[in-house]
């Protein structure tokens, strides 16, 4: 965070800026002395209403990104909302439980502050609830193909897996688009580390479910914490869109089978790196599921 | 401590440029951690002119500073991850080995790559890192596992706070790719700890955190032998 350094550079660009913000000395005393009381993660709440104030808006193209994200989050937090309260679904008295509790509270949190970082810059977020979505993916039929996921704890971590891998390569897409705000890049960035966490551990629960579940068509090859290839692992056409791409053995222009004068196989090479989805790519993976 | 003042509500503000390394680490001792803590330094690093040149091999300005900044971290978790593969610590299951070494081959490819990615750039590579691991107990699970945890989460705030650093999209888009395969193997690495703890960093809103350059070289300090010297990159 550069703050004088922002206002400085605005100030080169817009000389009133002070003037419509109030005056500088208010507005640093203002800032010195919240930035001292509150947590980081909420400054981006500040710079939004003072951006506001000054030019009565903030890009709608950070704003849309934004409502992206948040459509997303809902996605994610309805599906694991309504998971951890099905009757029989989780294994009871396992470490699942918590796993999954804490990946819900994660992703209701980020619902929470993707809406007031919207609403705290001029935008107006987008809102979802539970009937705004068909997670059997039959486009609101609610009869899709994934009809017994929330009977079937199998198919909810399929599912689960599919949606953390999905978020974290929507994220990564998006961060070029986010570049002229540096505070919201780091936001998002965050989170999307939160989601690759949260991948990474829906992964590791199914490698251990594989275990015991051997003939189940769901677990296929050997599951692990990061993707290889464009491998889902999940036995299933229908989710090989969030996963193609991912097999990428050249990172700009850089043959990383050989990086270095040393060996990489392809598996290590495409696991080394995760790779973005672009927006319409991602609206395509997830358009069966929102009504 | 004659190159600090404190100011009236208690920040501490850097006058001169020629801090020494030691009076810096000192001070960033100081600051610790937690969120008012951060929010001091962020406070301090917005003050203009305060980086100090500490005479060690300098990381470079503008984006190719950030990518040796990157490629200094990828040097040090190759070389751990190599080192714990080399001497396997007791009682590893087969699980365990064969994620690590899948952890090690991605940390190897990363930091080959950052090198023929910054050579490819028209632009000088860092030197290698002289690493120091004495703090390591490589043959105790604890050890290694609590070592590994430190880099990955070290890691992934640092390219969280990389980020906006970056002018060039093609290189954030670089780091976009690398930070969450960190962020897997921190969870992976968190959950061979204590299964169940692969987020325990978030906060409150549910965020990973994000470190300035400075506050993370404060950290892997402990483990680098070579005087890095971060004071021309750019710091918003």
């Amino acid at each position: 965070m550069n703050l004088q350094n922002i206002f400085s550079e605005i100030e080169k660009k817009d000389p009133e800026v002070f003037d419509k913000l109030s005056d500088r000395r208010k507005v640093m005393k203002n800032f010195t002395s919240f930035a001292g009381k509150v947590a980081l993660a909420s400054i981006p709440f500040a710079f939004g209403s003072m951006f506001k104030k000054a030019y009565g808006q903030t890009p709608s193209d950070i704003i849309g990104v934004l409502n992206f994200a948040l459509t997303l989050e809902y996605l994610e937090s309805e599906f694991y909302k309504k998971g951890v309260a099905a009757p029989n679904l989780i294994p009871a008295g396992t470490p699942a439980v918590a796993a999954l509790n804490k990946i819900s509270a994660d992703e209701t949190k980020h619902v929470a502050f993707l809406r007031s970082a919207i609403t705290a810059a001029g935008g107006t977020p987008v809102s979802f609830t539970f009937a705004s979505f068909d997670f059997t993916a039959g486009n609101g039929s609610q009869a899709g193909p994934f009809a017994t996921v929330f009977t079937d704890y199998d198919l909810f971590l399929a599912v689960a897996q599919t949606f953390e891998d999905t978020g974290v390569r929507a994220y990564k897409g998006q961060a070029g688009n986010l570049m002229s705000n540096n505070d919201v890049l780091t936001a998002a960035l965050n989170i999307h580390s939160v989601e690759a966490r949260h991948a990474a551990h829906i992964r590791y629960m199914r490698r251990a479910r594989q275990a015991t579940n051997p003939g189940n068509p769901l677990y296929v090859g050997d599951i692990k914490p990061w993707i290889t290839l464009k491998n889902s692992n999940i036995g299933s056409a229908l989710v090989q869109a969030s996963y193609d791409g991912e097999e990428l053995t050249t990172q700009a222009g850089v043959n990383i089978l050989n990086v270095g004068g040393q060996t990489f196989t392809a598996n290590a090479a495409s696991e080394a790196f995760d790779e973005p989805l672009t927006k319409a790519q991602v609206e395509a993976i997830v358009d069966p599921f929102i009504i | 401590m004659s190159t600090k003042k404190l100011t009236d509500n208690g920040h501490v503000l850097m006058n001169e440029k020629s801090l020494s390394s030691v009076s810096r680490r000192k001070f960033l001792g100081y600051v610790g951690a937690g969120s008012a803590a951060i929010a001091t330094a962020s406070f301090i690093s917005s003050c203009k002119d305060d980086n100090p040149s500490n005479g060690g091999v300098n990381l470079g300005s503008g984006d190719v500073g950030i990518l040796n900044y990157a490629y200094a971290l990828e040097q040090l978790e190759a070389a751990f991850y190599t080192k714990v593969i080399m001497s396997l610590y007791s009682g590893i299951t087969a699980t365990e080995q064969a994620l690590l070494t899948d952890i090690r081959d991605h940390e190897v490819a990363h930091r080959n790559f950052f090198k023929a990615a910054i050579t490819a750039a028209g632009a000088t590579p860092l030197q290698d890192l002289q690493v120091d691991f004495s703090s390591i107990n490589f043959a105790d699970r604890t050890s290694v596992l609590g070592a590994a945890k430190a880099f990955e989460d070290l890691g992934v705030t640092a390219y969280n706070g990389a980020g906006k650093l970056i002018t060039n999209p093609a290189y954030l888009v670089l780091a976009g790719k690398i930070v969450s395969v960190e962020a897997r193997h921190a969870a992976l690495i968190a959950d061979l700890i204590s299964n169940g703890t692969f987020a325990d960093t978030t906060d409150t809103n549910g965020l990973d955190m994000a470190r300035t350059p400075a506050q993370v070289l404060a950290i892997a300090d402990t483990y680098v032998v070579t005087k890095i010297d971060a004071s021309n990159l750019p710091t918003s």
